[in-house]
């Protein structure tokens, strides 16, 4: 049933929408200026990411971010996985907690996690000298620390995924002759994967597009996109950063899309058991 | 065989308490109690789901305890139905089959028979969730039926159906498993469920198995007040043993002695339960002084239609009386505050086993 929305309201609504995607656009809109500096308009050109793409900076950046966003999604989907399933799955007087504990990396400030990430992998490194080894920060501080973050989403949408879902339903499996392992892969896997899937999407989003923690956790030598464009537009805002982070909208967006139509139920799918 | 539960607290609550049951191959075995008495947890650890603290489940004389669910020749159709949502209702009923590793022709051939049986045969490529209460009930049928258990455990699968469903199924399941002689273990907190479909009843109280015995047995001779009152309605009166002979007892109660034909190997002295149903009892307007008769006054009548429910007043005692709503007799219906004569017949004075 579609009802007639009072006309303040969608001015309203139009001006929040405005308001939240109107810089994006003349970023995007920036990106495609043949003029080296941004505020008039001196016609359309793609020639700025051509020269995105020369640069080895960016390459490096490129590659860095790809690598960290992929490895760090892998980990925290399967540990997020199984952290949704146990939540489904025990009934103990832990639940609550254990939930309570997953929603806080959430909506706890990014500076904050990343200076206490900071300051845990100088403990450990201080621990590591003593035995002789030591580490820098690079790509496995930053990895890590992403998937710290990564884990609740992950988690947080295959319980969610689940939550319409009985328990006896693997005990049916089981009944049925399978195995523990086999209810799991024929029965319960089947079930979460869009879950999985859609917080496996999330994860890699998040991660593509974090800076704070990054920032904190990455040392010198090693940058990813965002942070490359942090150190850029310190120096003044460039139609090929333009470019770059119309690209990095791009990403985010399609990925986003992806995730939700995983998630959202079949027409038809009832809450009753 | 025992079970207990802990708690979130670590105290224990005792669920399941001395059962001993010994099913029969090929009958409908019905477990009927209330509600929390640990029906489906002793369904559970007949299937496997639950151990037993102590105790053994032994199937077909092979010792079960302790084998996992998936190695027992056991199905469930669980009160929820648990169907996998993400399969169609084919693939739901062959589920357990090609975990057997059967395929091809077999395994068409089998699951379309089962899919018939319960009349789903139509339903093949449908999900579970674009289907009505009473097909999702006969799919979860099907696909326990076709793996051909050696036990069938069901625990309430009708109760979430509409009365008259409800009733069609009952005789649908009867005669399924009479055509299939299957053992059935059969769980229902209804009792006229369990009644109509039964070829033995367990009545469970508090983890206890109160009764055991067919149907007409548990509704004729309940052994306590519990089952006197679970299975139907029952008067309980109190009494004290004053003679006993072969042929029963004498019991001094409130109404003057009463006499039963059980009871013969009771010892004088002893403290009693009667119990009688209600249709039992007959109303009349004159004593006939053949004994057994107490005098009452009519308190309140209920009018249900196939038959009228008397509440009586008797020597400080309340009786309910039922009497067959008959043309035939239009003038015996009684009136409130009539004094009339309650006949109880020996045969149907049982004696409980707790005084
Ligand atoms: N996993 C469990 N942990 C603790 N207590 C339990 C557990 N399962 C059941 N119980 C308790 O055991 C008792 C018996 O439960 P059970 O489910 O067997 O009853 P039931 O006869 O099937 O009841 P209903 O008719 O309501 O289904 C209940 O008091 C219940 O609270
Ligand atoms: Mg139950």
């Amino acid at each position: 049933m579609m009802r007639r929305t009072h006309p303040a309201l969608s001015a309203w609504a139009w001006l929040v929408y405005g308001f939240l995607y109107l810089p994006i656009l003349v970023l995007i809109i920036f990106s495609f200026n043949d003029s080296k500096f941004g505020g008039t308009w001196a016609g359309f050109t793609t020639k700025w990411y051509g020269v995105l793409l020369a640069r080895e900076d960016v390459r490096e950046a490129l590659t860095n971010t790809l690598l960290v966003a992929l490895s760090s999604t892998l980990i925290s989907t399967v540990l997020g996985t199984l952290v949704g399933l146990g939540l489904w799955r025990y009934s103990t007087r832990f639940r609550l907690p254990l939930t309570f504990l997953l929603v806080t990396p959430i909506v706890i400030p990014d500076v904050v996690m990343g200076v206490s990430l900071l300051m845990f992998y100088s403990l450990v490194r201080g621990g590591l000298e003593l035995t002789g080894w030591t580490f820098e920060n690079g790509f496995w501080t930053v990895m890590f620390a992403h998937v710290t973050f990564q884990i609740s989403y992950v988690a947080l949408t295959v319980r969610s995924r689940l939550a319409g879902y009985d328990r006896s339903l693997e005990e049916a499996a089981r009944d049925l002759g399978a195995s523990s392992v086999q209810s799991f892969l024929r029965v319960i896997l089947p079930l979460a994967l869009p879950g999985v899937l859609a917080g496996a999407l999330l994860a890699f989003t998040l991660s593509l597009d974090d800076f704070v923690v990054t920032y904190f956790t990455s040392g010198s030598g090693f940058r990813t996109l965002p942070v490359l464009i942090y150190t850029s537009v310190k120096k003044g805002v460039t139609p090929d950063i333009n470019a770059l982070s119309t690209l990095l909208v791009l990403v985010t967006v399609v990925a986003i899309i992806a995730a939700n139509a995983i998630m959202r139920p079949r027409p038809g799918r009832r809450g009753e058991a | 065989m025992f079970k207990s539960f802990r708690n979130a607290q670590g105290a224990e609550t005792r669920v399941l308490d001395d059962i001993d049951l010994d099913i029969r191959k090929g009958e409908f075995f019905s477990l009927l109690g209330p509600s929390g008495c640990g029906k489906t947890t002793l369904l559970r650890i007949l299937a496997g789901f639950e151990q037993p603290d102590a105790g053994a489940v032994l199937i077909g004389g092979r010792d079960m305890t302790g084998v996992p669910p998936n190695l027992r020749p056991v199905n469930t159709v669980f009160q929820s139905y648990a169907l996998f949502p993400h399969l169609s209702v084919y693939d739901n009923v062959a589920f357990g089959l090609r975990q057997k590793g059967i395929g091809g022709a077999a395994l068409r051939d089998r699951v379309g028979r089962a899919m018939e049986t319960v009349r789903i045969g139509d339903f093949g490529t449908r999900k579970p969730d674009n289907l009505s209460g009473g097909q999702r009930q006969r799919v979860a049928l099907a696909r326990a039926i076709v793996n051909e258990p050696e036990v069938l455990l069901l625990d309430e699968p009708l109760s979430a159906l509409d009365l008259k469903l409800r009733k069609e199924l009952q005789v649908e399941l009867s005669n399924l498993q009479e055509t299939l002689g299957m053992t059935f273990v059969f769980v229902t907190h209804d009792q006229e469920e369990a009644l109509v479909m039964s070829d033995r009843i367990a009545v469970m109280n508090r983890g206890r198995v109160e009764q055991l015995g067919k149907a007409e047995d548990l509704y004729e001779r309940p052994r306590t007040a519990f089952v006197a009152n679970f299975l139907g309605q029952s008067n309980l009166i109190p009494g004290k043993v004053q003679e006993v002979s072969p042929g029963g007892a004498v019991v001094l109660t409130e109404h003057g002695l009463l006499r039963t034909v059980y009871g013969a190997d009771l010892s004088v002295g002893r403290e009693v339960m009667l119990s009688i149903r209600p249709e039992k009892l007959r109303m009349e307007r004159d004593d006939e002084t053949e004994g057994n008769e107490v005098r009452a006054r009519v308190d309140d009548i209920v009018y249900t239609g196939a038959e009228n429910q008397y509440l009586l007043e008797a020597n400080g005692q309340r009786l309910v009386a039922f009497q067959l709503n008959s043309d035939i007799g239009a003038d015996e219906d009684f009136d409130y505050e009539e004094e009339v004569a309650l006949y109880l017949p020996p045969a149907s004075l049982v004696i409980l086993e707790e005084g």
